[in-house]
């Protein structure tokens, strides 16, 4: 039997020891509850399986050229990176209970908290969420607990993907859910301002937010302190290689999608949600924790710490119910950062942001091609109105071999012919220019 | 060791990035920018190669050393899903693809393999339908208990209380905590299992519904179980099955014959993807027929033409807990596995996890304090002798003494009903030679707890650190080098 050890014999002499026959062993389950009809397939042979999964695979169409992103990047994946955390003693531990036999693993958490914290400006990270989405419906319960409050003011500039998620968690909780209307492109100050008062838990917002558009939310920061709330951003990593940091601005809890650093897309996941905060909240931020601490002769060790806030302690009455998460994402994100290095990631984004407006320069020259917002600074992400419908133009060219980008009328009303361009690091001068082409011949 | 922070090297470089074939035709700017780059170390390939290997050898893994770490199900992870979840085709596709006008025909192969194990899934557990959404098991758990509270809005029912035994994993009562119940915790009965009475006393309309592991984590099989599924249906309750513990019956009993309504399954523990040191997992979720318009949006249909489709217009559904599909390379290798073993594989799962368990159980009753002397499924529960306890041997010294004889520690101080509690969970790919080894270590180690308890107690003498001092780290904070 496939990946069993033991032989017939070995099961016979086992059960023989016992003086127990199989039966015996499942004799505890009521007979009328076993059952003897699976309608299942026989088993394949590694053989089998691998050449039907690659018949699957080639159902897939990974040879588009991807102007897609929306908050999943297709970024260059340097080698040793998967290269490092296929080791075996990584991927096949489990979660590091026993820290004698996890410093691997425990230091690597370690190494990731301080580099998202590193990145974000921020003073403490846990130790991974699911996704950008989770990680925001967390970050949002934090600041419920740490304020005592049960409003939430949350602008529609932020991923539409993680709004509905948050709408998902939230229906069958009394949380107020208030979503601001961004106008060109921004959040729109008065309208956060005005909705903004005592009751307010947190303010929600994203950097760049989902259209690709920058912003500085310090004044932001400053009025949500005022009224004694947490403003909580959502930001995409790379971008941060170059951008002003959420910690810079003061936010108080900073989330986000980690696949961009060094996951591939999956087709939805595994993803990393990472998550860092000031220290005067990590006792209230949910998740695993890893803290340095010294061993019976004095060497550097490190432990999961502040564990009596987690569900296998605290039960009931824990920060969040999140056991597993995604500790080998997170490792992935370690080792990438570690590669590209302090210039390595300041060139990346550099490189994201150059050929981002090179390509919203070369497409908005098309004919009947506008920009649809008056905001002038984005990342690497812009949008554009088109002449006509946006879906039906992607779907057009798709057959000449692009994904050129996402239609916003899908989440948003009014814009049914706009498109979220994409451009990162891996796009060349050349295939932002057979974009164009190609855009301006279906056009 | 040093940190990877510590071994930085000024201008020192690894990945080289492309020179920039783009004019700069728009400067950011300055305010928005940060003032100076991020600190992230600089180092060379080598180094960070050296770093990441020199880690990795100050980790157990399954592929290093025996794991039964109760309730964690660590079996064998199988090298080809890894090699299959690496395929180009799957690797590298945009999770929007399906978003865009006709985009479903373009991820094909990858809707199948989600349509093709929520078929599996169903056959396995009896349920009508699964999500695939959750991404691990605690988000599995929250994505039941969301679809228990969207079945009882919808008929009106006003229901405020989950009922959750007390030997549960810490997970069920946090996760029923967070979708707004309150949690009332039922008594185990002096067999090991829920007191089906005591259940009864608290059953009353307010009950929402019950959340059970079955077998429980002391790896014992409640005899009841239909009835007391029986009882939460009296009250227009829902029954969820914590799937942690699948791998006791799996291709043996289906919950839904127990009288389930929804489940959730560890993909990362039952169908062998790797726990990766933590997660990523993922945490399918099953329910019967009445409760299937509440899933998750993303269910994948099959067209009549043979083609895939996910469908988008399902008004009842609670909406997403996930942005895509789930964790969809571990689905892919959940598939894989399931699509070797076949049924009769899937029967040989479940049988040789608990042949394994009892096998531990009966050689080491005479040397340990079995938490209950009968025949358990998956896993079993043991405890120091009085003997060992007298001599100042806990349940933790006897995990740090194993750890020096090769063995990765069982969940010590868990289910918290036992005393002293030692949780040992085989699994079913594991050996005769290792299990013969594994209890030989441990008595040993009751042998040695006679001769010498300060030997014991010292271990673990042969990894890099000895007992890192927890209190200390929760004490002076120190959680990252900035």
């Amino acid at each position: 039997m496939p990946f069993i050890s033991n032989t017939t014999e070995q099961r016979e002499q086992m059960l023989a020891e016992m003086g127990l026959t199989m039966e015996e062993l499942f004799g505890d389950i009521p007979p009328e509850l076993m059952c003897d009809s699976f309608n299942l397939p026989a088993g394949l042979t590694e053989q089998q399986v691998r050449n039907r999964l690659a018949e699957l695979a080639g159902k897939n169409s990974i040879n588009l050229t991807l102007f897609l992103g929306g908050g999943f990047y297709d970024h260059f994946i340097p080698a040793a990176v998967y290269s490092l955390i296929s080791r075996s003693e990584f991927y096949t531990a489990y979660t590091p209970y026993q820290s004698e036999l996890s410093q691997g693993t425990l230091q690597a958490v370690y190494e990731y908290q301080s580099m998202i914290c590193r990145l974000s400006g921020m003073e403490a990270a846990n130790a991974s969420l699911y996704d950008g989405g989770t990680a925001m419906y967390e970050a949002m319960m934090m600041a419920l607990r740490i304020t005592g409050r049960n409003k939430v003011i949350i602008d529609d500039s932020v991923n539409p993907i993680y709004r509905v998620m948050i709408h998902s968690y939230t229906s069958n909780l009394n949380i107020e859910l208030d979503e601001t209307h961004c106008t060109n492109g921004l959040i729109d100050r008065k309208q956060i301002l005005r909705r903004l008062d005592d009751e307010t838990a947190a303010v929600i917002v994203q950097n760049p937010n989902f259209f690709g558009c920058i912003d500085d939310f310090s004044d932001i920061a400053e009025a949500v302190h005022k009224k004694g709330a947490l403003l909580v951003v959502s930001c995409y990593p790379i971008s941060l290689g170059i951008l002003k940091t959420p910690g810079a601005m003061g936010a108080d809890i900073v989330t986000g999608e980690g696949q961009c650093l060094g996951m591939p897309m999956s087709f939805g996941g595994p993803y990393l949600g990472f998550m860092a905060t000031r220290m005067k909240y990590i006792r209230k931020m949910p998740g695993r924790i890893v803290g340095q601490t010294t061993d019976r002769q004095n060497r550097r060790s490190f432990v999961m710490t502040l564990q009596a806030r987690e569900q296998h302690i605290r039960r009931q009455k824990a920060t969040s119910n999140i056991c597993s998460n995604e500790a080998l994402c997170a490792l992935t994100a370690l080792v990438y950062l570690s590669l590209l290095g302090k210039q390595g990631l300041r060139e990346t984004a550099q490189l994201c942001a150059d050929k981002a407006s090179y390509a919203y320069k070369r497409l908005t020259a098309i004919p009947g091609v506008q920009p649809h917002f008056r905001a002038k600074w984005f990342f690497n992400e812009f949008v554009l109105d088109l002449p006509t419908g946006a879906a039906d133009v992607i779907a057009k060219l798709i057959e000449k071999g692009f994904a050129a980008g996402f239609p916003l009328g899908r989440y948003y009303d009014n814009m049914e012919s706009s498109i979220l361009i994409c451009v990162t690091e891996k796009r060349t001068k050349q295939q932002i220019g057979m974009l164009a082409e190609a855009l301006e011949s279906v056009l | 060791m040093k940190l990877i922070f510590e071994k930085s090297v000024p201008e020192r470089r690894a990945v080289r990035t492309v020179k920039s074939d783009v004019p700069t035709t728009i400067n950011i700017k300055k305010e928005l920018l940060r003032d100076k780059p991020a600190e992230l170390p600089e180092l060379s390939e080598l180094d960070v190669v050296r770093h990441f290997t020199e880690l990795s050898r100050r980790n157990f893994g399954l592929d290093t050393n025996f794991y039964p770490l109760g309730s964690c199900t660590m079996k064998y992870n199988p090298k080809v899903a890894e090699r299959i979840a690496s395929y180009p085709g799957f690797a590298h596709l945009h999770p929007l693809l399906p978003q865009l006008r006709m985009g479903g025909m373009l991820t094909q192969g990858a809707l199948a393999v989600l349509y093709e194990m929520d078929l599996l899934l169903r056959q396995i557990t009896g349920m009508a339908g699964f999500t695939m959404q959750p991404m691990a098991g605690a988000h599995g758990e929250l994505t039941g208990i969301m679809i228990m509270a969207a079945y009882h809005a919808d008929r009106g029912n006003k229901k405020t209380t989950v009922l959750i035994p007390d030997s549960a994993h810490g997970t069920n009562p946090a996760s029923a905590a967070i979708a707004g119940y309150n949690v009332l915790s039922v008594p185990s009965d002096d067999t090991g299992v829920m007191d089906v009475n005591a259940l009864k006393k608290m059953l009353n309309d307010k009950v929402a519904g019950l959340m059970l592991t079955c077998p429980n984590t002391l790896g014992l099989f409640n005899p009841h179980i239909r009835e007391i599924c029986d009882a939460i249906h009296g009250v227009d309750g829902l029954a969820y099955y914590d799937g942690a513990n699948l791998n006791a019956i799996v291709g043996k009993a289906r919950p839904a014959d127990f009288g389930f309504d929804i489940v959730h399954i560890n993909l990362h523990k039952t169908f062998a993807t790797p726990h990766g040191g933590g997660g990523p997992g993922a945490g399918p979720v099953g329910v019967t027929e009445k409760l299937l318009d509440f899933l998750p949006i993303s269910i994948v249909a099959k067209r009549n033409d043979g083609t895939y489709a996910l469908r988008y217009d399902r008004p009842k559904s609670i909406g997403y807990v996930a942005p895509f599909y789930g964790n969809f390379a571990v689905i892919l290798k959940a598939y894989v596995y399931t699509l070797m073993l076949g049924i009769e594989g899937l029967k040989r799962v479940a049988e040789n996890a608990v042949l394994n368990a009892n096998y531990i159980r009966e050689k080491l009753k005479s040397h340990y304090r079995p938490a209950f002397d009968r025949i358990c499924k998956h896993e079993c529960v043991l405890s120091p002798s009085k003997k060992m306890l007298d001599a100042g041997v806990h349940a933790i010294d006897v995990a740090k003494a194993l750890i020096d004889h090769g063995f990765h520690p069982p969940t010590v101080y868990f289910p918290a009903i036992v005393k002293e509690a030692m949780m040992i969970e085989p699994t079913e790919t594991e050996s005769k030679e290792t299990l013969d080894a594994f209890i030989d270590a441990m008595i040993e180690i009751a042998k040695l707890t006679e001769s010498d308890p300060e030997r014991v107690k010292a271990a673990p003498v042969t990894t890099p650190v000895n007992r890192p001092d927890e209190t200390a780290a929760a004490r002076n904070l120190n959680v990252a080098c900035l």
